[in-house]
């Protein structure tokens, strides 16, 4: 089923972000949203997810089914291993090993597995909080500025594992990168 | 969180100059003044000690006190953590708790000890003491441990839609433990000190308390200061044991 969003308008005191934003995210397809900073994407990610409500227009599509996210922060347990992190949202019995050959997969070390995520790098945080997303169970994932923080060869081993891990679903997400819509292979919607 | 001065921190920071220069000097007072029941030497004190330890009736009063205690302080921890967990969840609880909480931490030991010698035997009377100490502290502390509880992550946990058995493992408990871990070292220490005040007044039988008065009844200063550092070594070790084992859960919760 198709995820719409219809003639969303959403204002913060004088500040309209969105106005009457309407558009058809396709089942199964990766779509990428692309705007200057400000013009509300964020927001409209968060209006999908059901964390905020719109001042007018309607979702649907979205109920009922199972989401997974990466946010604009980490939002991560700080105290927590990298592998608690991940198996916090994943299925039950989950195993060591699965995580490990993920993380291994963007490109973290093996011994990161059991390290608090405190002790991790801003680079090393940002892959656990993608793999985190992918290996929970969805049917929408949504991902805001996934790839950010990340240097070249990291970057290019999380798109692509993304990419891998996440055929056949719904996704959205938002960058500043074109790049990373192309190698996705999504639909591009500009918000103006 | 509450800050803590407790016996066992206290004694992380003690170096060992600055206790031997005490010692001297307190060895030389008592050689000035003359008088071992004024102010009993530093030398006189460890013999003391010595003949205790070797006592088997010094053993039994260590244990007697210590079981009733420690039992007070744990019984105060769990449900110091179950009522703030409640609280949390119920705002009318926490309104309902309000009072009592207050009550017990401005009502000084001596008047609940008092009261709580008409109501339970002296046998039992540090359980109940220790318990009215640290519960409050316990229940404050884990209760602001869960209201500041990463709004985000909570956010995180709906859009994955975490099952609450999960968010409370994960979440609550990684986030309220520093604050559980600082009620538990200011309330080890308090516990101590209020259950041996109100053993010294309930006078049970068998007691480090009762060690205590007899001291003072028969002007034994010696008795009274080898007790008072047999309590100090007790609830540092106790201290120890229970903070370490807080500690292990806390590394065991971060490699789950």
């Amino acid at each position: 089923m198709a995820v719409e969003l219809f003639e969303i308008c959403k204002a913060y005191g004088a500040n309209i972000v969105l106005d009457n934003f309407s558009c058809r995210i396709e089942e199964g397809a990766v779509t990428c949203i692309m705007g200057p900073s400000g013009r509300g994407k964020t927001t409209l990610l968060r209006i999908m997810l059901g964390l905020e409500q719109p001042d007018s227009g309607r979702v649907t599509g979205m109920s009922g089914r199972r989401k997974s996210a990466v946010f604009q922060e980490d939002r991560l347990c700080d105290n927590l291993s990298a592998a608690s992190n991940i198996r916090l949202v994943c299925r039950k019995g989950m195993r060591n090993e699965e995580i490990e050959a993920a993380m291994s997969a963007v490109g973290l070390a093996s011994d990161c597995l059991n390290q608090t995520v405190r002790s991790m790098s801003g680079g090393q945080r940002r892959r656990v909080v993608i793999l985190r997303a992918l290996m929970a169970d969805y049917d929408v994932l949504v991902m805001d500025e996934p790839f950010k923080e990340l240097d070249v060869e990291a970057k290019e081993k999380a798109i692509l594992h993304t990419r891998e891990h996440s055929l056949g679903k719904t996704v959205v997400f938002v960058t500043h990168d074109e790049s990373e819509c192309d190698i996705l292979g999504g639909r591009l919607i500009r918000l103006e | 969180m509450t800050s803590s001065t407790s016996p066992g921190k206290l004694a992380r920071v003690l170096r060992v100059w600055p206790v031997v220069a005490w010692l001297l000097i307190w060895q030389g007072l008592s050689m000035y003044i003359g008088h071992e029941v004024l102010l009993v030497s530093p030398v006189t004190v460890a013999r003391r000690l010595a003949q205790l330890v070797g006592e088997a009736v010094f053993w039994s009063s260590v244990f007697f006190s210590l079981r009733r205690i420690a039992f007070g302080f744990l019984l105060a921890a769990v449900t110091g953590v179950l009522f703030a967990a409640l609280a949390a969840r119920f705002r009318r609880i926490e309104e309902f708790l309000a009072p009592v909480v207050v009550l017990f931490k401005s009502t000084p030991v001596a008047s609940f000890t008092i009261l709580a010698l008409i109501w339970v035997s002296s046998r039992n009377l540090s359980v109940l003491v220790s318990y009215l100490m640290v519960m409050p502290i316990v229940y404050t502390n884990v209760l602001n441990g869960i209201k500041s509880a990463n709004p985000k992550l909570l956010e995180m946990a709906d859009v994955f839609g975490i099952p609450a058995g999960r968010r409370i493992a994960y979440i609550y408990v990684s986030q309220v433990l520093p604050f559980f871990q600082s009620a538990c070292l200011v309330g080890l220490g308090l516990c101590w000190k209020a259950g041996i005040a109100a053993e010294v007044i309930g006078i049970p039988g068998g007691s480090i308390g009762e060690k205590l008065y007899m001291a003072k009844v028969y002007l034994a200063t010696p008795d009274l200061f080898a007790w008072t550092l047999t309590i100090i070594c007790v609830s540092v070790v106790f201290e120890r044991l229970f903070m370490l084992l807080v500690r292990l859960l806390i590394t065991r919760l971060e490699r789950l």
